[in-house]
């Protein structure tokens, strides 16, 4: 994982100078170690008898998911949505939905009563993606502030959708009787799970990368810095965004698809805005536009809520300022930090 | 169709919109003139409510209690400029949203410690509790031609201080290029706070006018937020006469789809279809009215002049 500021052909200013070190960059070795350490201490603390850890690392790295699909668009692409819960939120009713019916009867005529992972799991992507393009394809039209509003009311919009639907539990939210079924797993096994839910995120960091590394992903950063002049260039940057927004749109169902398997419980509230706001947060706090940034974000976010919200029920008030700080004072999210720490 | 029915459902629109113009008012002042994206309105609303209820209890009497709180809701919104917005002009609206956005946090969690976890519920003044009967069918609590008055009022009022006074010139010529106006000799910090305050007021006044029907409680302006960005969105960032003429728009539109949509879906659909769609759609209504609106005018419907 060595920088990627050398596919920045605009001379887009990058947070920090990327400290090499040898083959490998401190960013780089960075995610690794964290990597290794979500890979190797939930399944210890499981073996040992702290299953709640395992739990905890498990919602950790499916909102790391989703955090990283953000990345894609905010980070590189330089695009505010402020509704990514949204996403997430149909992702994980693409699962308690077939499996609602599957139990209570209706939708069998076209084969969505079900509790097959291989049918949800394509749903909550082709749903999500399909959201992304209509909505995307609108809220793309704008910029800036619109862009940011815009949105948000797309997904307050599906938030009012769901609420105002009685079947699916509305406001009251839907259980999740039955977990995806899966060929050779079992997600009810709490280890297996946190594998699946580990191996996608591997898999999305892996794609993100890709896609940044690749043609695509350097005119998605580029008109970031510049729009106009990548415009100019003959680029329809239009396109380009819509592609990403669509991308990171269905990578956010599939961790709401994983988000809903592991919560067997679905409500509304998965889609507030101040979800959104919190993937957001994650994504700053770790160091937008950088490999492992959001799952950095994740990490420190899950733990914080955590640790707070064992001391006092006020743990907002420190968060808050917490968060205000961050915006004021840390430029370039923790990696940002990290890496200007080891330049010198 | 029942008229009464309808009379009084349009005037529940207008009200809705009007309450909605006071919140969009202030968030599209602040916007357009400070060029700063400020979530923490939401809050504002609420602290209004609040001030106003604990105030009315303290005083005795809510209008008295709304006209006390007024300033202490413009010096929160003084407040919240100078420590937080302030050092934040130079920056993205990224960080605009996500400071703004642990604000809430902090605001919400300091009503929670302050006043409690529990809403607080305001009476009215016997004299303001009553209806009126405009006809046999026709009749309305008081309570809410006081609000539609009450909205009207502040719109003429924002208006006029808008279009006729110094201040409102300095306003109006800040939103179309505030590096000019600075450079002209005005004390743009001063500006900046005034309009933050008056933006922070006008929020208060809606969370003050709603608190005897519903009450005051933690979050209630996160809804309430939503809705505005749709206002101000459809109205055209900036411009306070898009911000009424959306409000009210989209205060009808909602209140009148919510309760026609059904009726409308029954003449060319089955009565079960009708019934189960109608809630959903309606709910969606003033979204999809937004995004035809942004499909053919990306700026709104009155975008300021000048940027």
């Amino acid at each position: 994982m060595t920088s990627d500021s050398s596919s920045r052909p605009f001379g887009h200013s990058s947070p920090a100078k990327t400290a090499r070190q040898g083959w490998m960059s401190a960013r780089g070795w960075a995610t690794l170690i964290i990597m290794a350490l979500l890979a190797c201490l939930p399944p210890i603390f499981y073996w040992t008898g702290n299953a709640f850890y395992l739990d905890l690392a498990t919602r950790l790295t499916i909102l790391a998911i989703a955090a990283v699909s953000l990345n894609l668009i905010l980070g590189y692409g330089g695009l505010v949505s402020f509704g990514h819960a949204a996403y997430v939120g149909l992702g994980a009713y693409a699962v308690g939905i077939p499996a609602h019916h599957w139990l209570y009867g209706g939708l069998e005529g076209i084969g969505l009563a079900t509790t097959s992972g291989l049918v949800q799991i394509p749903i909550a992507i082709a749903v999500t993606a399909f959201f992304a393009l209509i909505t995307g394809a609108i809220c793309l039209r704008t910029k800036g502030v619109y862009f940011i509003m815009i949105t948000m009311a797309f997904a307050q919009m599906i938030y009012y959708l769901i609420v105002s639907i009685e079947e699916y539990g509305g406001d009251d939210g839907l259980v999740i009787d039955t977990r995806s079924e899966l060929p050779g797993l079992n997600l009810d096994d709490p280890l297996q799970l946190f594998g699946l839910s580990y191996v996608s995120l591997v898999a999305a960091l892996l794609l993100v990368r890709m896609i940044t590394r690749s043609r695509f992903g350097t005119v998605l950063h580029a008109a970031k810095g510049n729009n106009e002049r990548v415009v100019t260039l003959g680029f329809n940057t239009y396109a380009y965004r819509l592609t990403a927004y669509v991308i990171s749109g269905a990578m956010a169902g599939y961790a709401g698809a994983l988000l809903g398997n592991f919560t067997t419980f679905i409500s509304p509230e998965m889609m507030d805005w101040a979800e959104s706001g919190e993937l957001m947060f994650m994504v700053i706090l770790g160091g937008a536009a950088t490999t492992g940034g959001p799952v950095f974000g994740a990490a420190t976010f899950i733990l914080l809520e955590e640790v707070l919200s064992s001391l006092t029920i006020y743990w907002h008030l420190p968060f808050g300022l917490l968060l205000i700080a961050v915006v004021l004072f840390g430029r370039g999210g923790l990696v940002g930090m990290l890496t200007r720490d080891s330049a010198k | 169709m029942d008229f009464a029915l309808f009379v009084i459902q349009t005037l529940n629109g207008v009200q809705l919109g009007l309450l909605l113009f006071l919140v969009a008012s202030g968030l599209t002042l602040v916007f357009g003139i400070l060029d700063f994206v400020n979530l923490a309105h939401a809050a504002l609303y609420m602290l209004g409510a609040f001030i106003c209820a604990t105030l009315t209890f303290a005083v005795g009497n809510f209008l008295l209690a709304v006209v006390l709180s007024l300033p202490i809701t413009a010096a929160v919104g003084w407040a919240v400029e100078r420590f937080v917005a302030r050092p934040l002009y130079t920056r993205d609206h990224l960080d605009h949203v996500l400071a703004t956005f642990g604000l809430i946090l902090v605001l919400d969690t300091a009503v929670h410690l302050i006043w409690g976890p529990e809403g607080i519920a305001v009476p009215l003044p016997d004299w303001l509790d009553g209806q009126i009967a405009f006809t046999e069918t026709i009749v309305l609590p008081t309570y809410r031609l006081v609000i539609i008055a009450a909205g009207l009022g502040s719109a003429l009022g924002l208006f006029w201080l808008v279009t006729y006074t110094r201040t409102g010139m300095l306003i109006r010529a800040g939103a179309s290029n505030r590096r000019m106006v600075s450079a002209l000799g005005v004390n743009i910090e001063i500006l900046f706070a005034l309009v933050f305050a008056l933006g922070a007021a006008l929020a208060g006044l809606a969370g003050m006018l709603i608190v005897p029907i519903t009450e005051a409680s933690i979050g209630m302006g996160n809804n309430i937020i939503i809705t505005a960005f749709v206002v101000i969105i459809v109205g055209g960032i900036g411009s306070i006469k898009g911000a009424f003429i959306a409000a009210l728009m989209i205060g009808l539109i909602d209140t009148l789809g919510r309760s026609y949509l059904d009726d409308i879906f029954k003449v060319f659909m089955s009565t079960a279809a009708a019934e189960t769609s109608a809630p959903a759609v309606s709910a969606m209504l003033i979204y999809i009215l937004m995004a035809v609106i942004l499909a053919m005018r990306p700026q709104g419907l009155f975008p300021p002049k000048v940027r």
